[in-house]
């Protein structure tokens, strides 16, 4: 992996950010939050900010960031696909809903398609269990999704 | 302060914000405008009105009609009938499945006739992100009355009388947390609403804060006077978005009034709440790990005691509730505690919110007073099996509940009864089965859920629930014995006996619960190789009988991996090789021609 | 004081009240069987997470069991630590625990001395009804350090030691559920991270998952290598303890065994670490001295307090977590990079040797030496002054190798020169040994007066941070004392902010100093042995002729011949060396 080199800009956003905070340890989930929210994910050279910034040990903010799903290490694709694995998608198909979109974009789960078009995740219950199986790409949100039509919906992004 | 004539209630649930519900709003304003009728009618998004399965809807207020599956186009219509010319729009109400009659007003729903709203008192009701709304149905004179007219004590017991129960899942006496955090000396103390709902299929501590706010926030105050703190924390996965931005609104606009902040009513009494974010974790939903969360740490759970209440946040005194059991704080002090223990069981009082989800025709919200049944609830109020198919099981408590079957549905419905069953309340989801769902695959299913969310501090549950998961995949494929049942029902009860937290000692719930109501389920799949649900792939193949197919080539168009041959108007057949089994050709099929076998 | 009473296994037991299961059973005679507990009694560690599970017990009343490590006392309770259900519920973890553990026994390095093997023995574990995935992870080897993650039981002993004892933080707990297990930041490796190398993590770990790089082939393939002089160093800590291999009791001095061993095992000369351990204190006392005389004469620029630098663990730790104070400590080498220097100069050119011929092996109770030896500053032309060195824990297991009976050896001496040392040079094994090594000296170079009585009760001790003011002859002599890195930020915190009124500090990196070194072997939890090693140590200095390191023969006469004088040219060259910056040792995306 090539050494990311952060934007002067944002690293500089995030100090801010920490600053607003105090620099208050307890507040490292609330940063974290921030810092992904400016870039997007949180590679390495961002989790190195945070703890200098934090003054915390880096492993314990690289331990804080693998504990918790929501924090991502991998730039999303340009469309995040979700497929919501709650137990009322599940019971309504969404595993199948979720096997044909990784089988048409050939990434597992939590991957993004090589040309950065496409991400797949699973999430728990967006609560929109009336629409069961939801897929969201983006902020879109697609109710009672059935496997044949996932081609439609990949072809809408192509 | 403007005096309309009628209101208009969109759903802003997320459910029905997902199917356009803003732009519904949008347009209903806009024809507002245009027929010139601004200052008689406010178009009002409110919380989550419950009945998902018909949403989005709108609601008319004075005369409670009840329009359903709305599309934004219908805004006009809407208008132009019903308020100018005070005509219904037929198309739009509700039709009674069984009398297959309209009913215009909710209150004759089936899905709402057995319900009484207590926490969702206000969700569908009022503007959540308007604060004078929330005034308007009593809001924060709970607060009032409880910071002017009593001391903390006399605050408690009426909380402790009322009989409120924990709603996170355990089910401990809210009262009685109150008090033992109230004893426990301690300058600096905390208050801190548990909004981390992460049971799979469950959202209504989402929808009580996306739809009313400020009761969260009223209890809350409520409870830092009790207790002697004057600190409120909300912990709150960071993906309801929705949720945070009205809480966000909330806080601001209770500031403004002067129910938060310092000098509470005049009273000397200072309260403020903050916000803190989850980032997705389950198992922060326990206390203990919650609090780990909020200090910036691995959401790791620890040995109890010591109980938050004696030493929790940043080690100081900390009362943490659940966003539902805050939810319902106000109307007991307002109403009383005989009031409100009069309603539900002899040891479970009030009402409890449910998910209603799964197989079944109304899947939505509801509040339902303890001691209602399970079948009250699927039959009356959600209608019953969706596509007329048979009830098979209806899963409780989330990935810590059980599936409980026929056998158990006249069962008063109760924290003690629904443990006694081997599930348990939960946070409220309930998720039916029908007879196409395999019970081995929804233990998996739940498994696969535990495995991916267990923090890995204590060896049972880390590696315990991997080998559980692990075991039942070698069922659901056909590779398991007699003697590995053995195997998984003692490790099952290794796991709940000797994991560290409320995640490890109710994950095998779900396995042992189905081992216990669908044995035969289970020796099917280990012993003759067959999933009578017809729901294990490895288990099964899709064949077409010749003798039926018409060659109408449907089921060829819509095979996703074209592992299906034959010529028009001919007997098609399955390459069994290439199928991946995702059975689209059998729910297309219009003659019934494809079975598995 | 409040007491509870209850019952264990129908004893009845009374105890103070915060007592947990465990002690209280303890305490009438029945062990629980615990694997991720370790209590550090004597110096307030204590290791609980409740992960383990496998010290659970029944407590009637209650709905399930209960983790004895962690469930205090209460009045009435009554506790059965062994019912059918434990029993059942202790072999199930257990089990579940092995079907993700490697089954590599034969070759473990831990083969014998491990506490999950020991748990396995003792529950008579024989098959595993669980298979399944195993965690797998990239052995990482530092050059002194392997984490071998694939064992590793998640008991966070090694992450409570690195992140509580020592604050170096370079381990965390990462990834959750069966993915979670502890790593350095980003899975880096051991040596691109801040690690100190103080080997703590592996003092503590209960089963294979770290380990120190074992060096013993290296070594034996030095040895049978005809065209190579193959010399050996002994540190002080390491006479008090390898006794314990050999299943003698903690505390016992075998210094004369342990010379007989290697040459049996086949050292051409056998010296002794404590030699240059006396050398040190002639350059560290002189520094001292030179640092104090220009503050007594107002010199502002000199740099006191002035810091011991023998512990390569701590010297890794302030460059890696006080760059800006690298100009602080000492510039004299530890004893075995000096042994190492003279080795290769003077004592080669004695024994008429090519330096390249010449393998100097080291046997330390510590592996930051094995890095230490390793650094490219203590090598000329890319040959180390010190080639291999080896833990206690390995020369055991060489000793072993080689089929000597131990317990039956002669005690025999160390060759000469460098093998004649004082008692000031054997306690530089303990906590508070090398600053009153150097006060003996010091003192007397400073007031020229002979001293009366050479011990120092107060520099001695197990408190973490320690001060004591010695008297020179009128000069108050404040000098301070820290073991466990973590004690000593905080002393390098005060330095830092100014506000330290120390002369002088001595630091050691493992608690207890060298004698609880991680290459020593292993405690298993039990600190008292420290404390006896400790003893051990001062008996030997105390039945030794010489005591003072200035006094040693050897000594005065290398600086006779060869070195010239403390602090001077040669022994600059030799003797002393600088700081490296390793803040940002660190390296992203690895």
């Amino acid at each position: 992996m090539a050494e990311i080199k952060l934007a002067e800009s944002k690293v500089q956003e995030l100090k801010e950010v920490c600053k607003k905070f105090n620099y208050d340890k307890s507040e490292l989930i609330n940063v974290l939050h921030a810092a992904q929210g400016i870039f997007g994910y949180l590679p390495a050279e961002v989790q190195e900010v945070v703890a200098e910034q934090l003054n915390v040990n880096i492993a314990h903010v690289y331990g804080v960031v693998t504990f918790y799903s929501f924090f991502t290490m991998t730039p999303k694709g340009e469309h995040p696909i979700s497929i919501c694995m709650g137990t009322a998608c599940y019971v309504r198909g969404a595993e199948k809903v979720l096997d044909e979109f990784k089988r048409l974009l050939d990434v597992k789960v939590g991957e993004t398609t090589p040309d950065g078009k496409f991400s797949v995740s699973s999430l728990r219950c967006v609560g929109a269990c009336g629409l069961a199986p939801v897929v969201t790409v983006g902020e879109k949100v697609y109710g009672r999704v059935a496997p044949e039509d996932v081609k439609d919906i990949l072809a809408e992004y192509k | 302060m403007t005096k309309y004539n009628s209101h208009i209630l969109v759903c802003g649930g997320t459910g029905c914000r997902a199917s356009q519900g803003e732009e519904i709003v949008e347009n209903l304003k806009q024809a507002v405008v245009d027929n010139s009728l601004e200052n008689e009618i406010q178009v009002v998004r409110t919380g989550c009105f419950g009945f998902c399965e018909k949403g989005p809807i709108v609601k008319m207020i004075p005369d409670n009609t009840f329009y359903v599956q709305v599309k934004p186009e219908d805004a006009g219509e809407i208008i132009s009938e019903h308020i100018v010319k005070g005509r219904k729009v037929e198309r739009l109400l509700y039709t009674d499945p069984e009398k297959n009659e309209h009913i215009t007003d909710s209150k004759h729903m089936g899905f709402y006739k057995k319900q009484i709203r207590i926490a969702l008192r206000n969700c569908g009701f009022i503007n959540p992100e308007n604060v004078d709304e929330y005034v308007a149905r009593e809001g924060y004179a709970a607060l009032g009355k409880v910071l002017t007219e009593m001391t903390p004590e006399e605050a408690i017991k009426i909380i402790k009388d009322s009989g409120l129960r924990g709603r996170g899942g355990g089910g401990f006496p809210t009262g009685l947390k109150w008090e033992i955090t109230h004893n426990v000396e301690g300058k600096e103390k905390y208050v801190v609403c548990n909004a981390d709902e992460g049971d799979p299929g469950a959202f209504m501590d989402r929808s009580i804060l996306e739809g009313d706010p400020h009761s969260v926030l009223e209890a809350m105050a409520i409870c830092g006077y009790c207790i002697g703190g004057n600190h409120g924390l909300i912990y709150i996965r960071a993906e309801y978005p929705l949720a945070i931005e009205r809480l966000k609104i909330a806080i601001d606009q209770a500031r403004e009034l002067g129910v938060l902040g310092k000098d509470i009513f005049g009273t000397g009494f200072d309260f403020d709440v903050e916000l803190r974010y989850g980032a997705g974790a389950f198992v922060c939903g326990e206390e203990t790990s919650l609090i780990h969360s909020m200090e910036g740490l691995r959401g790791e759970p620890t040995v109890k005691p010591p109980f938050p209440s004696v030493s929790g946040y940043k080690g100081k005194p900390t009362n943490v509730n659940n966003v539902e059991t805050l939810a319902n704080i106000p109307v007991i002090i307002n109403n009383g505690a005989e009031w409100f223990s009069a309603i539900g069981t002899e040891k479970s009082k009030g009402t409890k919110v449910f998910a209603l989800a799964g197989k079944i025709n109304n899947v939505g919200l509801i509040e339902v007073p303890m001691g209602i049944t399970l079948r009250e609830v699927i039959f009356d109020i959600g209608g019953g099996i969706k596509d007329g198919k048979k009830f098979k099981a209806v899963q409780t408590g989330g990935p810590s509940g059980g599936c409980l079957t026929e056998k158990h549905l006249d069962i008063p419905i109760d924290y003690d009864n629904l443990l006694a069953c081997g599930s348990m309340m939960g946070s409220g989801g309930m998720i039916v089965m029908d007879e196409d769902d395999c019970m081995v695959s929804v233990a998996k299913f739940y498994l696969d859920f535990t495995v991916e969310e267990s923090c890995g501090k204590c060896a049972p549950c880390r590696i315990g629930n991997k080998r559980l998961y692990e075991m039942l995949d070698k069922i659901t494929k056909g590779n398991a014995t007699e003697e590995d049942l053995g195997i998984l029902r003692n490790l099952g009860n290794v796991i709940k006996d000797t994991s560290l937290c409320g995640l490890g000692q109710t994950s095998p719930n779900p396995v042992l619960s189905t081992m216990d109501n669908f044995p035969e389920e289970y020796l099917a799949h280990v012993k003759e190789g067959k999933c009578p649900a017809g729901q294990c792939k490895d288990l099964m193949e899709y064949v077409i009988n010749p003798d039926t197919c018409v060659g109408c080539t449907l089921c060829s168009r819509v095979c996703p991996v074209d592992a299906i041959s034959g010529d028009k108007k001919q007997p098609h057949v399955i390459d069994t090789a290439v199928c991946i089994k995702c059975g689209a050709c059998m729910e297309k099929c219009k003659f019934n021609a494809i079975s598995i076998q | 004081m409040d007491i509870v009473k209850l019952n264990i296994d129908n004893k009845s037991v009374v105890v103070e009240k915060g007592t947990t299961l465990l002690e209280a059973a303890k305490s009438v005679g029945v062990e629980i069987p615990t694997l991720c507990h370790m209590k550090l009694h004597d110096m307030n560690y204590e290791n609980n997470p409740g992960g383990c599970r496998i010290c659970v017990v029944e407590v009637e009343g209650r709905r399930n069991l209960a983790p004895a490590c962690k469930t205090e006392c209460s009045e009435g309770m009554n506790i059965n630590t062994h019912s059918l259900r434990v029993v059942n519920a202790r072999r199930t973890v257990m089990e579940l625990i092995l079907s993700d553990h490697p089954a590599e026994c034969l070759t473990c390095v831990k083969n014998g001395n491990c506490e999950l093997q020991t748990m396995a023995q003792k529950l008579g574990i024989r098959e595993i009804p669980f298979e399944g995935e195993q965690s797998h992870y990239k052995e990482d080897k530092s050059p002194s350090i392997i984490r071998d993650m694939d064992k590793c039981i998640m008991c966070r002993r090694c992450e409570m030691a690195c992140n509580e004892i020592q604050t170096v933080g370079c381990l965390s707990a990462i990834n959750r559920g069966f993915e979670s297990v502890v790593s350095p930041a980003f899975e880096m490796d051991l040596e691109k991270s801040t690690c100190t190398y103080c080997g703590q993590c592996v003092a503590v770990c209960p089963t294979g998952a770290l380990s120190e790089v074992d060096n013993t082939r290296k070594v034996i393939a030095a040895l049978v290598d005809p065209s190579k002089t193959v010399i050996v160093q002994t540190a002080p800590a390491v006479r008090a303890a390898l006794g314990e291999e050999f299943g003698l009791e903690p505390g016992t001095l075998v210094t004369g065994k342990m010379a007989s061993a290697l040459r049996k095992i086949g050292f051409d000369k056998v010296f002794d670490t404590d030699f240059a351990a006396d050398l040190t204190i002639m350059e560290e006392g002189t520094e001292l001295l030179g640092r104090l005389q220009k503050h007594l004469d107002g010199d502002e620029n000199v740099k006191l307090p002035i810091l011991t630098s023998c512990c390569p663990g701590w010297v890794n730790f302030f460059e890696s977590n006080f760059p800006d104070m690298l100009d602080v400590p000492s510039t004299a080498k530890s004893p075995q990079q000096m042994f190492g220097a003279i080795a290769k100069s003077y004592l080669a050119e004695q024994m008429g040797i090519k330096r390249e011929d010449m393998v100097v092996v080291s046997i330390m109770p510590c592996l930051a030496k094995k890095y230490e030896s390793q650094r490219p500053e203590f090598a000329v032309d890319g040959n180390p002054d010190v080639d291999f060195s080896i833990t206690t824990r390995e020369l055991a297991q060489m000793i072993k190798g080689a089929n000597i009976n131990f317990e039956e050896l002669d005690d025999e001496d160390f060759d000469n020169p460098m093998g004649e040392s004082t008692g000031a040079g054997v306690i530089f094994a303990n906590t508070g040994g090398v600053i009153e090594a150097a006060v003996r000296t010091a003192y007397e170079v400073y007031t020229k007066k002979s001293l009366s009585k050479v011990d120092f009760k107060e520099l001695r001790g197990f408190d973490g941070i320690r001060a004591a003011t010695i008297d020179f002859d009128g000069l108050p002599l404040r000098i301070g004392i820290a073991h466990g890195l973590g004690n000593a930020r905080k002393l390098l915190e005060d330095v830092q902010a100014g506000r330290s009124e120390f002369h002088a500090i001595e630091i050691m990196a493992c608690p207890g100093g060298c004698i609880g070194g991680a290459g020593q072997p292993y405690h298993h939890g039990d600190t008292s042995i420290l404390k006896k090693r400790a003893a051990a140590i001062y008996r030997e200095d105390e039945g030794k002729a010489l005591r003072k390191s200035h006094e040693n023969p050897f000594i005065v006469k290398l600086y006779d011949e060869f070195l010239g004088e403390p602090c001077g040219e040669l022994s600059h060259k030799l003797l002393h060396t600088h700081y490296f910056d390793k803040k940002n040792k660190v390296e992203l995306n690895p």
